[in-house]
């Protein structure tokens, strides 16, 4: 048993820690978050210039990484930033593309950027609901339905798709020429796409492909559960300093007994939710990866919601501004809650396990 | 990370698993899964038991007789007693006073007392809290004044768990009136069959007998039975505390109880269906369950901790607290599976053919209002999040 990271990982996490404490301010970052493209380009290509690319994927796809704490780490780095920079979609496209046996080289050059469009308006979370239909012509394939939240779909050059093929799951590729995107930007920063699909000309990537895009989701939920973890500490420290600065009745605030207690059970719920983290980690290309992912991403649901919460209380009116970092941090921390299913969704999915 | 045990552990997992279920007598198994009151007996003979293979002071170093485990290895031990249903070792002296005496305790301490513990000669119990000294235990009065080469005890102590089967007490008393009240406290061991000491028994929530209160009447102690030096027995009780809160997560126990729970469940009926199936019934249940899941990891992180930094720190609060709330949880749904066959007061069905639940959930309902005590005792959980308040958000 060991719960060290090992020197790769470590000198990943370092990497990227340093580089965002010192090129992605809390300030930077409320300039570019809010604004088409909903990042910053020149950010995201030294990014991918330090190997963030790289760490997604294993070394058999041409990547040095690719395993849950390999995931873990780069989102919790992320969350410690509150970047918005797009490395979700990259995640989910490279799991993506390795399951269906495709080159994950263009990807991993940044040469072309992917969205994966899994969930749809009415099909928010759970695979089985997905609508969008597929039918084979002209020794091709077209897409009929709408695609929704689609993360990185406002810059994406290509979208990998979910929809049903004679009944059954598959993965296309869609060029974002061929389609209609409309593209926004997020409560919590960052930016997404409706991708709107008409008789949309699309290439077959992978029948049966509901295994797959399972994969993606739980690689996408526990990327989510690490980048709430860097949020919470984040939060909590923030909490925590501004307990000690801050004056009212002639005494600092952290004097007083309800709001340490308080503050201590946020901190005892980020333990548990980190615990829980390194749990679906280390189970995430095994065969309970379901399992694990959909605990993590409720006791995380629920850890967020509380630091949050409780954060922006402590803080009194200035954790209500914009201006204020913590503002961001607790935004983001709520709006992980609907990305890959919510704290009920993944609750049922426990129950229907017992 | 590598959360899997190693090879080595896994060995001594298997070697630990067999050695209960080939040496646990059958009718101390059926006491503990019931969570029947255990006998001084069935006590006595498990700690010889352990003692005979030299597993019983698990957490002592080597030097006094343990068996030099590492952290994750007594965790192991602890997680496979509980698979077993084993009993949990008596803690006054193995977990409490032992440690207490390693780190300040004189030679001639160490020589005469540590053995007996190990060999079951001794039985210690804890003298800690008072009537008016809970939380605030600093504040505790009963007195110890020198008297040439002795000292003269009076007052009361309460809460003390299992002294009913024990011979000795260590206590902390106070040696100086005026000051801080921390600085001026001992820690002093007392014989029990002392003149002047009459202990009485507490009848707890559920009707067990499981606490006492000890009252000190002009009680003369040599003063060679102080531990550590006069009015530093304030620094000892704390020390006490830490090594207390170890393993005070009770992941091992809050397992089989959610396995316990969920075989109840899938009998009992609600409208048509198994009780598991019941949505609300099986919420709380699947959040339980998350929650333990993570205790296990967020413990075992601590135990790693442990091992690299030699010794327990602050954090181990956070596993007393939440441990104690999972645990109360469970207990709270162990109850409420059984509906009204949780109701009977354990022993007034005297013929067990016609008992309403089954012998191993009969006393659900005890079990659920015993429990409430983790969250009360070992520091209030109140109490721990004041330690974490200090040590981790130096507030």
């Amino acid at each position: 048993m060991n719960f060290d990271l090992t020197d790769d990982r470590r000198m990943l996490a370092d990497t990227l820690n340093r580089y965002l404490a010192d090129k992605y301010s809390a300030e930077h970052r409320a300039n570019v978050a809010y604004d088409a493209p909903y990042h910053d380009p020149k950010k995201w290509a030294e990014l991918v210039e330090l190997g963030i690319l790289f760490a997604l994927a294993p070394e058999e796809a041409g990547g040095f990484g690719g395993s849950g704490f390999d995931i873990s780490v780069v989102f919790e780095a992320l969350g410690r930033a509150n970047c918005p920079e797009p490395v979700l979609p990259a995640l989910l496209a490279a799991r993506l593309l390795i399951s269906a046996g495709e080159s994950l080289e263009s990807l991993l050059s940044d040469e072309k950027h992917y969205a994966a469009a899994l969930g749809e308006i009415d099909a928010p979370y759970d695979l089985s609901d997905i609508q969008t239909i597929a039918v084979a012509n002209d020794g091709g394939h077209s897409l009929s339905g709408r695609k929704s939240a689609v993360y990185g779909g406002q810059i994406a050059d290509i979208f990998l798709v979910a929809a049903k093929l004679d009944g059954k799951l598959a993965l296309f590729e869609v060029q974002a020429s061929d389609a209609q995107i409309e593209t926004y930007g997020m409560i919590d920063g960052g930016g997404a796409a409706e991708l709107l699909l008409d008789n949309t000309p699309a290439r077959l990537v992978m029948n049966d492909a509901e295994a797959a895009l399972q994969d993606a989701m739980n690689a996408g939920a526990l990327a989510v559960c690490a980048e709430a973890i860097g949020l919470m500490d984040v939060t909590h420290d923030t909490t925590v300093d501004y307990m000690k600065i801050r004056q009212q009745f002639g005494k600092p605030i952290g004097t007083f007994q309800v709001l340490q207690h308080r503050a201590v059970d946020m901190l005892t719920e980020i333990e548990q939710a980190r615990s829980i983290v390194i749990k679906a980690a280390s189970e995430l290309d095994g065969e309970n990866a379901s399992r694990y992912v959909s605990m993590a991403k409720n006791l995380v649901g629920r850890a967020a919601r509380l630091n949050s919460e409780e954060a922006i209380q402590m803080h009194g009116g200035i954790a209500m501004t914009w201006e204020y970092p913590t503002s961001h941090y607790a935004k983001r921390l709520i709006m992980i809650d609907h990305q890959f299913g919510d704290t009920d969704f993944h609750l049922t999915r426990i129950m229907n396990d017992l | 990370m590598e959360l899997a045990y190693s090879d080595k552990e896994i060995a001594f997992q298997e070697e630990v698993r067999n050695f209960f279920t080939s040496n646990l007598p059958a009718e101390t198994v059926n006491a503990v899964r019931s969570g029947s009151e255990l006998t001084k007996k069935m006590m006595v003979e498990y700690h010889a038991l352990l003692a005979k293979k030299g597993w019983l002071a698990s957490t002592w170093p080597v030097e006094f007789g343990g068996p030099g485990w590492t952290p994750v290895e007594r965790h192991i031990f602890e997680e496979e007693a509980c698979r077993c249903y084993a009993p949990r070792t008596v803690p006054f002296g193995l977990a409490m006073l032992g440690p207490v005496l390693h780190k300040f305790g004189t030679k001639k301490q160490q020589d005469e007392i540590l053995p007996r513990i190990i060999s079951g000669e001794d039985w210690w119990c804890q003298g800690y809290s008072e009537p008016g000294a809970g939380s605030d235990l600093a504040s505790l009065k009963t007195s110890a004044v020198r008297d040439g080469d002795d000292y003269i005890i009076n007052g009361q102590k309460t809460w003390t768990t299992l002294g009913q089967h024990a011979n000795k007490i260590f206590c902390l008393v106070r040696t100086k009136a005026d000051g801080k009240p921390q600085a001026g406290i001992s820690f002093i061991l007392v014989d029990l069959d002392t003149p002047g000491i009459e202990m009485r028994p507490i009848r707890l929530i559920e009707g067990g007998h499981e606490v006492n209160e000890v009252f000190f009447t002009d009680v003369r102690v040599p003063v060679e039975n102080l531990v550590g030096e006069e009015n530093v027995g304030w620094t000892i009780a704390k020390y006490l505390l830490t090594h207390e809160r170890t393993n005070i997560a009770g992941v091992g126990f809050s397992m089989q109880a959610l396995e316990e729970i969920k075989a109840l469940a899938r009998k009992v009926q609600r409208g048509g269906k198994p009780q598991i199936e019941d949505p609300l019934f099986a919420a709380r249940i699947a959040q339980v369950e998350i929650d333990l899941e993570a205790m296990k990891i967020t413990n075992l992180r601590m135990l790693f901790k442990a091992q690299k930094q030699n010794g327990p720190g602050p954090e181990t609060s956070i596993l007393k607290i939440k441990g104690t709330l999972i645990g109360q949880e469970l207990r709270d749904l162990a109850r409420r599976v059984l509906g009204p066959s949780a109701a009977p007061f354990p022993g007034t069905i005297t013929d067990g053919n016609l008992a309403l639940a089954p012998a191993n959930a009969a006393n659900n309902a005890a079990r659920y209002f015993n429990n409430r005590k983790t969250s009360i005792f070992g520091g209030s959980n109140e109490i721990q999040r004041n330690i974490l308040t200090k040590t981790m958000l130096e507030l």
